[in-house]
């Protein structure tokens, strides 16, 4: 089990309360394992089913592996413009 | 000229214009997106606009990547502003020019439409009663885009 900082913005970081998460992982875990625990959080409510996730500044997709060094944010449906 | 960027500062037009100008080419485009006083039926007094800056500086620059290679366009402009604007000011500038007025003009939308779909960049909206309520596009049924 290892702990990965997930980086919460705008809608997500007031539902948090904080501008990131930490969340324990397995070796070897996906993005679709990390959503699963994420939604597993009674402040994760508001979420939609499927949040769209980052890794490294790219958004990535469930299936994706996690390593212990990467960039990970949480990103709300994005609004600019 | 190709450069895109989020800024915290005023956008002024003028100067995107100065800089993508040559005698090589025939149309520039520009499309400014503006902050409005109404949204959805509400009074809005204001925006605030904030952004995971990397992420959204790493879209904007793929995003201007693929505009040169789909519209053979070499001369773009992306500003994005953050922080709290006030009505009528500029959130977005898209300047493209190119020797004919058909791709500036589809580049710039490309552009835009691009945007809204990926750049990690967020709005809240401040309305009169005090209230300020994040903008969510899936959310909203016929929401009238920027």
């Amino acid at each position: 089990m290892s702990t990965v900082t997930v980086q919460l913005f705008a809608s997500y970081a007031e539902a948090f309360g904080a501008p990131q998460l930490e969340v324990a992982l397995d070796p070897g875990s996906t993005v679709g394992d990390l959503v699963r625990r994420i939604r597993s959080l009674p402040a994760s409510a508001s979420l939609p089913p499927s949040p769209r996730v980052a890794v490294n500044r790219k958004f990535a997709s469930a299936d994706k592996l996690i390593g212990s060094t990467d960039e990970i944010a949480l990103i709300p449906p994005v609004a600019g413009g | 000229m190709k450069r895109s960027a989020v800024v915290t500062r005023v956008i002024d037009p003028t100067p995107l214009i100065a800089e993508v100008k040559s005698n090589e080419i025939g149309a520039i485009s520009v499309f400014l997106g503006t902050v409005r006083d109404t949204n959805d039926g509400q009074s809005v007094t204001a925006l605030d606009y904030s952004a995971y800056t990397s992420m959204a500086e790493s879209e904007l620059s793929d995003i201007v990547d693929e505009a040169e290679t789909r519209f053979g366009i070499h001369s773009i402009i992306v500003e994005h502003r953050v922080g709290e604007l006030s009505l009528g000011e500029v959130s977005v500038a898209i300047v493209t020019a190119h020797q004919h007025r058909q791709p500036a003009i589809d580049c710039a939308g490309f552009v835009i439409d691009e945007i809204k779909k990926r750049v990690p960049i967020w709005k809240r909206e401040h309305y009169a009663d005090g209230s300020r309520v994040w903008v969510d596009p899936t959310r909203r049924s016929g929401a009238t885009p920027t």
